[in-house]
């Protein structure tokens, strides 16, 4: 049994203009201890995924349509009270600005023992001593004294330290990463990456690892699912997606990232941009921008089929 | 052309929004009743020969002894209380809106030279809006208003009353729009078309007035119609504190100001009646300008 | 944090000097304190010994000089109107003034905040849009008409409430008068607390639901959700810690406010305050009155002004953190 399984979720916007629907029957699993990449252009409907999995969607999103199964027992249908409890202690989050997302008026030490105690019964100095230990883990240096700091006295990556350390405190199954490295310094973004796969390996954590980065994906994931529009376009091992990438889009990706061992005079760049949301094209989402398209693309919506070692959402992979 | 402007944004949003037009409406209807009074209002209240103190103290409908010839009733000296009402308002919104424009003009003015010129100008001129920003609005109207009194030889103080009152208000609300116009000042100022206009030698005060302005007319619209609220209760303020405008040209505040002195003799009604008056008007304004507000924001879209 | 109550301190001086040049040039310049005090049937003999002894022939700086050192010392002159050195009348009044308008404060703050939070938590709910539907009618009525219509109400309605002047009061060390001694006293003082704080609560209630809806749409306060942590922690603990640090200080600055509407409670309720005596002398051009009050009115609002920065210095530990 799968720890995380999404079926066919469907996340809508009603507004002004009509109801948009950011996620159209997006399906995936998560198997404990396995890292999946969510990688995708910005748009794509990652970060919500992210969001509906653990109920935080933004006004006026909701959830329209599909199941969200947690080690077997659907969550989306949850009340406010049994879904907070999962929330940090059994599924994590990471966002992506340290800089915005630590309370300023609360030391971090103040913020790690309340999330702790939120969630497991420990006397304030049994706390405070774990909390000690947990920014000792992240790397933080003299951590028993810095433990009374505000965030402002921390560098942007040290404060994603803290986050890494908020989010596995209460000793999460799955921690949803949205973004971990984006905002931070390139020679940093290694750093954060290795502790966080240190840090899941050692606890036996599965991780959901959204970024627009594919370099860290190709280092750090065991799957990875690439979505494109609010939909899933290729799901499948990462050595399988990144090597022979079964679905057009992927692709493009792939092949638009320079090697460092072959030379090229144009970098390869997919022609168009993705759809706004409330002009979405008859039958395959990437169709109007797909060098390999034919008619059927353009009238039915693929669903995801078996494409050899991955999945991918293209009819050039039908069997009828 | 005008079926743009019905499909605009803005015109959607109002159309859809019950409150702002409700309170368009209102507005309207006082608005209509204030400038057409001399030909609406059922009696004259300035014309004295038509008074009689037979009248006197007639009360509201609905209680004993009234009639239709007098709604509301009438004050100590037999006025139609109706009538002195949309004379009233007349004058309220009169001060209010010139108080408001002499305020918008200083303000955009000084808020347009602020930001554009920069450095020193910019500092001075800002403190000065600040530590008046300090003092409330109606402090300063009142020692304004009491000083330039002081300043006039008694003979011209009642004519020039009303011009004393605009000023004085005027000058107490120029800050909210000074600091609105020089910060979106300063934001136009560092854009591209800007440096451009001044690379071909445009001169600054036409690069002020044709670009950065038109940016600038939805805040100071947004200020402007809460300012107006403010403008009107102002007036009232001070009229009732009796340093307001003389007797002659009563406004709202001046005829509660004539009512209160009743209210112990059972009266009411010279008071309450004006007083529901002025907060239906500036009730109307401030929920138009709240709409505006929140309209033109354009985080909340 | 010595520097900085210093340089807060230097910034305050040349504001003070500037409205003590206002005031001093009202005093000087406008009216006529020559006719006004010798009277309509002085001779020009008289006239002109009576502006030699107010050293009104003295070039302009020496008389400005002559005032600010007067006004160090707490002597302000007379005032026009009663002959009484204005700073005695103020002196007299302070008391008044300063009780009303710290009970009105402390009543809008009391019911302001709880209204606020309420409405910034629970957005949607019928009692919130009741509350915000309030919250304009108050903003939008006239402090005056608003006492007006609360006498109306208890006073010659229901007769349950003074509708005028102080009541009983008690003297309290050399110079103060407190009504808070008896429950007449109290009682007169509730009606004009009322009125002059319902402006300060409409503005406190709205101010501390914006800031309310702001910080609930952080990413902190969405990372605080993700963590799992309770409603009741997320809303009161970390939200309204951080709501409150720019109201409490919009707060303080406020309380300048309150002090100066006083003069409209006053007048309507004829409390002896302050602000009465200055509405008393604006009408009749009573100058002295006038430049005493707005040098003292400055005052007032430096140190206000002041405290509010400490506040913030105390609160904020961002700000501690600059050197």
């Amino acid at each position: 049994m799968a720890l995380l399984d999404v079926v066919d979720l469907t996340v809508e916007f009603p507004t002004r203009r009509g109801v948009l629907r950011a996620l159209d029957r997006v399906s995936f699993s998560i198997d404990a201890g396995e890292i999946l990449g969510v990688v995708g252009e910005s748009g794509a409907g990652k970060s919500l995924t992210g969001a509906a999995i653990v109920g935080l969607l933004e006004r006026p999103g909701r959830i329209a349509g599909g199941q969200i199964l947690f080690e077997g027992k659907r969550i989306d249908t949850l009340s406010a009270e049994p879904l907070r409890r999962i929330r940090g202690r059994r599924i994590g989050m990471i966002f992506q600005d340290p800089l915005t997302t630590l309370n300023p008026l609360y030391t971090i030490g103040r913020q790690l023992t309340e999330t702790m105690q939120t969630h497991m019964r420990l006397s304030d100095s049994e706390a405070r001593a774990k909390a000690i230990g947990w920014l000792d883990r992240v790397g933080i240096p003299a951590a028993a004294h810095r433990i009374d700091a505000y965030p402002h006295e921390f560098s942007g990556g040290q404060r994603q330290r803290v986050v890494i350390a908020l989010a596995l405190c209460a000793d999460p199954v799955l921690v949803i990463a949205d973004e971990p490295t984006t905002a931070l310094d390139v020679s940093i973004q290694a750093q954060i990456i290795t502790l966080l796969k240190d840090l899941t390996r050692d606890h036996g954590t599965a991780v959901m690892l959204i970024t627009h980065d594919m370099g860290v994906i190709a280092e750090t994931a065991d799957r990875v699912a690439v979505m494109y529009a609010g939909r899933i376009a290729e799901i499948g091992p990462v050595a399988a997606v990144i090597r022979h990438p079964a679905h057009p889009y992927s692709d493009g990706l792939m092949a638009s990232i320079p090697s460092l061992e072959h030379r090229v005079d144009r970098l390869r760049q997919i022609d168009g941009a993705m759809p706004r949301l409330d002009a979405i094209p008859n039958g395959c989402r990437f169709n109007p921008r797909c060098p390999r398209v034919f008619d059927r693309c353009t009238t039915e919506q693929p669903e995801l089929l078996d494409a050899g070692a991955t999945r991918a959402a293209c009819w050039l992979h039908a069997h009828d | 052309m005008l079926t743009r402007a019905w499909n605009s944004d803005l015109a959607y949003n109002f159309r859809t929004s019950p409150v702002a037009v409700a309170s368009a409406a209102l507005a309207l209807i006082l608005l209509i009743a204030a400038t057409f009074a001399p030909w609406l209002a059922p009696h004259n209240p300035m014309d004295v020969a038509s008074l009689s103190l037979m009248d006197s103290f007639k009360p509201p409908l609905g209680m004993a002894d009234a009639d239709w010839s007098n709604p509301l009733g009438t004050d100590n000296q037999g006025r139609d209380v109706l009538s002195a009402i949309m004379y009233g308002m007349r004058i309220s919104l009169l001060v209010g809106f010139l108080s408001v424009l002499f305020a918008i003009v200083v303000g955009i003015a000084i808020g347009l030279l602020a930001g554009y010129a920069g450095g020193i100008t910019d500092t001075m001129l800002m403190r000065v809006a600040d530590v008046q920003l300090t003092f409330p609005s109606i402090l300063t109207a009142l020692l304004v208003d009491g000083v330039i009194s002081a300043a006039l030889p008694h003979t011209m103080r009642e004519a020039l009353q009303i011009y004393v009152i605009i000023f004085a208000i005027g000058i107490s609300l120029w800050p909210n729009f000074a600091r609105t116009v020089r910060g979106s000042t300063l934001v136009e100022r560092n854009k591209d078309y800007v440096m451009a206009a001044r690379v071909i030698g445009v001169p600054s005060w036409r690069i002020m007035l044709s670009h950065v302005l038109p940016n600038v007319i939805g805040p100071v619209m947004v200020i402007g119609t809460l300012g107006l609220g403010l403008a009107i209760i102002a007036e009232a303020t001070l009229s009732f504190l009796g340093v307001g405008l003389p007797p002659t040209q009563p406004s709202l505040g001046t005829l509660i100001r004539f009512g209160d002195d009743f209210l112990f003799s059972g009266e009411w009604w010279v008071t309450v009646f004006p007083g529901l008056t002025l907060i239906l008007m500036v009730l109307a304004i401030n929920l138009l300008g709240d709409w505006l507000r929140d309209a033109l924001n354009p985080r909340l879209r | 944090m010595f520097g900085f109550i210093g340089s807060r301190l230097l910034q305050a001086i040349p504001v003070l000097l500037v409205v003590g040049f206002i005031a001093f040039a009202l005093f000087d310049y406008v009216g006529d304190p020559v006719s006004i005090l010798a009277g309509q049937d002085a001779t020009a003999a008289q006239r002109l010994a009576l502006s030699h002894d107010l050293g009104l022939d003295q070039p302009f700086f020496v008389q400005y000089g002559r005032f600010l050192w007067t006004a160090l010392h707490g002597n302000f002159g007379n005032s026009y109107r009663v002959a009484q050195p204005v700073a005695s009348l103020l002196a007299e009044r302070l008391p008044a003034t300063l009780e009303l308008a710290i009970t009105a404060s402390v009543l809008a703050f009391a019911i302001g905040v709880p209204m606020g939070v309420y409405t910034g938590i629970h957005r949607d709910s019928f009692l919130s849009r009741l509350m915000m539907a309030g919250s304009l009618i108050g903003v939008s009525l006239p402090t005056f008409l608003l006492g007006i219509l609360l006498i109306l109400a208890f006073s010659v309605g229901l007769g349950w409430l003074p509708s005028f002047g102080r009541g009983p009061v008690v003297h309290v060390g050399s110079w103060w008068t407190t009504g808070f001694t008896s429950w007449a006293g109290i009682r007169s003082l509730i009606l004009p607390a009322i009125t002059l704080g319902m402006f300060q609560m409409t503005l406190i209630m709205r101010l501390v639901r914006a800031e309310m809806l702001e910080v609930l749409r952080t990413d902190y306060i969405k990372f605080a959700r993700a963590r799992g942590l309770t409603d009741r922690s997320i809303n009161f603990g970390h939200a309204l810690k951080n709501t409150l640090v720019p109201v409490i200080t919009i707060i303080g600055l406020q309380f300048g406010g309150i002090v100066a509407f006083s003069l409209v409670t006053e007048t309507v309720f004829q409390w002896p305050g302050m602000g009465l005596l200055l509405v008393q002398s604006v009408a009749v051009a009573d100058i002295p009155v006038m430049s005493a009050y707005l040098l003292l009115i400055a005052l007032v609002f430096v140190l206000i002004n002041l405290i509010v920065d400490l506040l913030y210095y105390a609160v904020d530990p961002r700000l501690r953190a600059r050197r």
